[in-house]
């Protein structure tokens, strides 16, 4: 892969910045948090390239914990410390923690009528667009090497075409992955 | 009381440290715990637990936490909350740590390369298999393969396709 400057440290995000560009991150943070993650640090604040978003969520994919919630304590440890973890922490959290109580009190009365729940599914439908609309552009932006197209197509397959657990495929997926980068870079 | 918090804590943070996929992967083994061994909530409280943590913004954690406020109201929702992010984040912050200060070493930068296509691939495969949870008829495909479409050709804010979704999906309700 051709390498821009994304190991040259750039302005640090101040505190306010952080928190709120994760409140915002985890308020709108409909069916899975990635892809906002994506539009609201790379599109509109651009703290980070698509490579470096990759990079980080990549990281956060194979150490337990959701991959965002890691991906929010590297942001925020590299650039506020550990008083950025915690606001970064708190900012993706805070408002989901109030609207999810808040619908399980309303829940049982909402639920049964038919429009709430076409809205929801419609949403959800559009969810699953974002996505993997997120996902190719992404892929289009960072223009991997013909392997990385390889590892990308076979993580695509195993999990999301053949279902097979998702421990096991990392487990494989990211030796080979190494192996492949490395043999491509030693050209 | 803080019997059940205890307990709590307990499971949720062993289980924060083998989530490598986060609380999806985790589903059937939070299922166990809180179902068939502690018995905090019912079959059918749990499914709607899930649908409603779905619903909601956020990341799949706050599943867990309303686990916690049905079993032990707020304190319950706190305790399984930071049990569950404490453990791996403060792995993650160690090794977010060991991979800046070693940045420019080579294994490093080819391990960083290297799980840029994982993640890619990743991300796509949950897209497809939240197509197949979610989408139950011809409209929800279209709603999907639309926003897809709109996600990546635009960089407009991507509410609006959600927020078209619902509506197609209602006005599918009453056309079909």
């Amino acid at each position: 892969m051709q390498h821009d400057s994304s190991a040259t440290p750039r302005r640090n995000i101040g505190k306010a910045e952080l928190f709120l560009g994760f409140l915002k991150i985890g308020l709108l943070g409909f069916g899975g948090v990635a892809p906002w993650a994506r539009h609201i640090i790379v599109e509109e604040r651009r703290w980070l390239t698509d490579r470096e978003f990759a990079e980080i969520l990549g990281i956060g994919q194979v150490l337990p914990g959701p991959n965002t919630i890691n991906a929010a304590v590297i942001i925020g440890d590299r650039n506020q410390g550990i008083v950025g973890v915690l606001l970064c922490l708190l900012g993706q959290m805070a408002m989901p923690l109030v609207i999810v109580t808040a619908l399980a009190v309303v829940y049982e009365r909402v639920a049964a009528i038919p429009e709430v729940g076409a809205a929801l599914i419609g949403a959800a439908a559009a969810s699953a667009g974002l996505v993997l609309g997120t996902a190719l552009k992404m892929i289009r932006n960072i223009r991997p090497t013909p392997l990385s197209y390889v590892i990308v197509a076979v993580g695509f397959a195993a999990i999301g075409l053949l279902r097979w657990p998702l421990v096991p495929v990392v487990l494989v997926l990211v030796p080979t992955a190494i192996a492949a980068t490395w043999w491509e870079r030693r050209k | 009381m803080t019997g059940v918090l205890a307990e709590l804590a307990r499971t949720f943070a062993l289980l924060s440290l083998v989530s490598i996929g986060g609380v999806n992967a985790l589903l059937p083994e939070i299922h166990r715990q809180v179902v068939d061994i502690h018995g905090w909530m019912t079959d059918a409280a749990f499914a709607s637990a899930f649908a409603i943590a779905n619903a909601s913004p956020g990341p799949n954690v706050i599943f867990v936490s309303l686990i916690g406020w049905q079993v032990a109201g707020l304190s319950g929702l706190l305790v399984a909350t930071f049990a569950l992010l404490i453990p791996s984040s403060v792995l993650a912050c160690f090794a977010g740590r060991v991979l800046t200060r070693w940045s420019h070493h080579p294994a490093v930068a080819v391990l960083r390369d290297a799980l840029i296509p994982v993640a890619l691939g990743m991300m796509l495969a949950s897209g497809l298999s939240m197509m197949r949870t979610v989408d139950r008829d011809a409209v929800t495909v279209l709603i999907s393969l639309a926003t897809t479409v709109f996600v990546y050709t635009t960089r407009r804010n991507p509410l609006w396709a959600l927020a078209s979704g619902a509506i197609v999906n209602v006005a599918a309700l009453h056309i079909f």
